[in-house]
């Protein structure tokens, strides 16, 4: 394959550059700094331009004639004819009217500001209107019980509840053997042993429980609904149902909701009940702590109200996270970064949120449950 | 000029679980044809397609492109094959993350060759030659219509100058309309670039405004192989049913292939 190639001939009346070869995109593109340069050095002396003899030139190599030629045809131009449709299309597109750069604001700063509280503003009315229609939902399906999506919740049941059963059983008895391991230390130093058991009790059964579970399920379903509700926006899904008739709200967010909300108690009790066990081998390995004395303890240290505040504080987790996942679901806008946008401010925001809910909790129960 | 056909398949064979999808198929496509390959739903044209643009792999058989096999021999010189060949996806498949410009762009900053104020120019450029506007160049993809979304897409496939164009589906979605210009588009960039295409079709229309040749792919081969008019002579119960069927004649007709009836 022939490259391209530049020659200067000297004669009566100027210069003539004449240019051969093949001026396209597989022959310029590794040497565009030197070819550009070349020519645009020969530009400044050439009167006239031969291109009789270039062999094949694409928009690449044309542009790169073009640049050098100060953008405009060269006055005295020898071309074939197969050859210029190109440079026409050039000078085409260059007086096509340039799209108008927008100026940028003196306020950019406080438009920027003002568009994040605005955008904030729309997340919490949006977040409202997904709960009332939620409780709209839930009053629909008390009054017309025909119409509750069974399917979607078994199916939600299924997948967001028994298939997160190993997991959450996996990291919970390993946090019990880490807290119970790591108290045991300290307890043996003050001959306080038989306290591990409230310490463990009390500190899995109402907080640890509920709240390692929540984020375990806001990373694992939480995602997995945004990303569903996404991908349905983006291929139009969502609009198809509603074409049928279908109300989205009944059919999508309410079953993940009350899925979700049935299913993080029955989690938390699972995971509790693990991470007691992790807890209660490790107490017995390291302070000779037998189970008999261990199961006989912990109902009379940890009082039964702990477990309620605790899969209560579970059903909260589970439907905050739901909504919270279908609320970011709904907003993906048709395309790739949406999605992953969402996804993450999904699974975050559930976290956070998680978080905050049981902050609140640990204030509002500090007088129950606490052995004086 | 050498004869190597651009586009070389031979003993091509491909199945899926049980099913076969191509068995021993052949097909050479020379330079500067615009071939057309028919089938009904499910025939494999679409595989055979993304076979040769290497996204597939056959079970057995060779593919050439340019007389060269599709891999091996390096990373280098499986991205230049592949430089030199443009695809439209059915759907335009443009980044989503991306404005119009910078799909166009993204092809050419990969290159690493050219500094943005020529990306800038060829970007423009192209965007003329599909008959955009240079203020469509700061759309979403989301912003776009059917028909903007293919010019764009074929931008995009042009950025590289490719020497063979690979359409799937061209026209499918885009009105008679959009889908008549868009044709033409095709056509005109084809003769004037120089191109080979092979596009898969269901339309007729496209197909005998388009195409040169036309393949056509039943019983997991390619059963004939030529202009409309010779496909059209041969006895087979899918080429009649293909070509006869009233909607087909009138859209023959339209593009003068079959005499009108008085």
């Amino acid at each position: 394959m022939s490259v391209a190639r530049i020659e200067v001939i000297v004669r009566e009346g100027g210069r003539l550059v004449r240019l051969s070869g093949r001026w396209t995109l597989a022959t310029t593109s590794q040497r565009v700094a030197g070819l550009s340069a070349e020519l645009n050095r020969v530009a400044d002396a050439a009167s006239s331009w031969d291109c009789m003899d270039i062999e094949a030139i694409d928009s690449a190599g044309a542009i790169l004639l073009w640049r050098a030629w100060g953008r405009a045809l060269p006055l005295q131009l020898s071309i074939r004819p197969e050859h210029w449709r190109i440079f026409e299309r050039i000078h085409t597109a260059e007086h096509e009217p340039r799209a108008p750069t927008v100026p940028i604001s003196p306020l950019r700063g406080a438009m920027i500001i003002g568009s994040a509280v605005i955008g904030i503003g729309r997340h919490l009315v949006d977040f409202i209107a997904l709960v009332g229609q939620f409780g709209l939902n839930l009053v629909h399906v008390l009054r017309y019980p025909a119409d509750l999506p069974r399917r979607e919740i078994s199916a939600n049941l299924y997948k967001s509840g028994v298939r997160a059963m190993p997991v959450t059983a996996l990291v919970g008895f390993l946090i019990g053997v880490v807290l119970s391991y790591l108290s045991a230390l300290q307890l043996k130093q003050f001959g306080a042993d038989v306290f591990i058991v409230n310490i463990i009790g009390l500190g899995l059964v109402r907080e640890l429980g509920p709240v390692l579970v929540a984020i375990l399920v806001a990373g694992r379903s939480g995602s997995a609904m945004t990303a569903q509700l996404g991908v349905m926006r983006v291929t139009e899904e969502v609009d198809a149902l509603a074409t049928m008739g279908v109300p989205r709200g009944l059919r999508l967010v309410f079953p993940k909701v009350v899925a979700l909300t049935i299913a993080m108690p029955l989690l938390v009790l699972w995971a509790t009940a693990i991470a007691l066990i992790g807890g209660m081998v490790s107490a017995q390995l390291q302070l000779d702590i037998s189970y008999g004395f261990f199961f006989q303890t912990l109902p009379r240290v940890v009082p039964a109200s702990n477990l309620w505040i605790g899969l209560v504080k579970g059903t909260v987790f589970g439907m905050f996270v739901a909504l919270i996942a279908c609320h970011f679901g709904l907003r993906v806008r048709p395309n790739t970064e949406s999605l992953s946008i969402n996804t993450t401010a999904s699974v975050v925001s559930a976290i956070t949120v998680v978080i905050v809910i049981d902050a609140v909790f640990a204030v509002a129960t500090r007088h129950i449950g606490l052995p004086l | 000029m050498t004869t190597t056909p651009v586009i070389r398949i031979r003993d091509l064979c491909t199945r899926f679980g049980d099913v076969w999808i191509h068995r021993q198929l052949d097909l050479d496509i020379q330079r500067g044809e615009l071939v057309s390959l028919v089938g009904g739903s499910g025939s494999g044209k679409t595989t055979l397609l993304r076979m040769v643009v290497g996204l597939l792999l056959p079970d057995s058989g060779s593919i050439e492109v340019f007389g060269e096999p599709l891999f091996g021999g390096g990373v280098a010189r499986e991205r230049d094959l592949r430089q030199r060949f443009g695809v439209l996806f059915q759907q335009g498949a443009l980044f989503s993350a991306f404005n119009v410009f910078d799909n166009i762009a993204f092809p050419l900053r990969e290159l690493k060759c050219y500094d943005e104020d020529a990306i800038h120019d060829l970007v423009m450029l192209k965007l003329s030659m599909v008959e955009l506007l240079p203020r469509h160049g700061r759309l979403m993809p989301a912003e776009l219509s059917g028909g903007m979304v293919k010019r764009v897409a074929l931008a995009r496939a042009l950025a590289l100058e490719p020497e063979l164009l690979l359409l799937d589906e061209p026209t499918a979605g885009l009105d008679p309309d959009r889908s008549d210009s868009f044709v033409r588009l095709i056509r005109m960039l084809g003769e004037e670039l120089g191109l080979t295409v092979m596009l898969v079709t269901h339309d007729l229309d496209t197909l005998a405004a388009l195409s040169t040749r036309v393949a056509v792919l039943a019983e997991q081969r390619i059963l004939a192989y030529g202009t409309t008019e010779e496909i059209m002579q041969v006895e087979h119960p899918f080429i009649r049913n293909f070509f006869l069927s009233e909607r087909s004649v009138r859209a023959l007709q339209n593009s003068g292939l079959v005499a009108a009836p008085y």
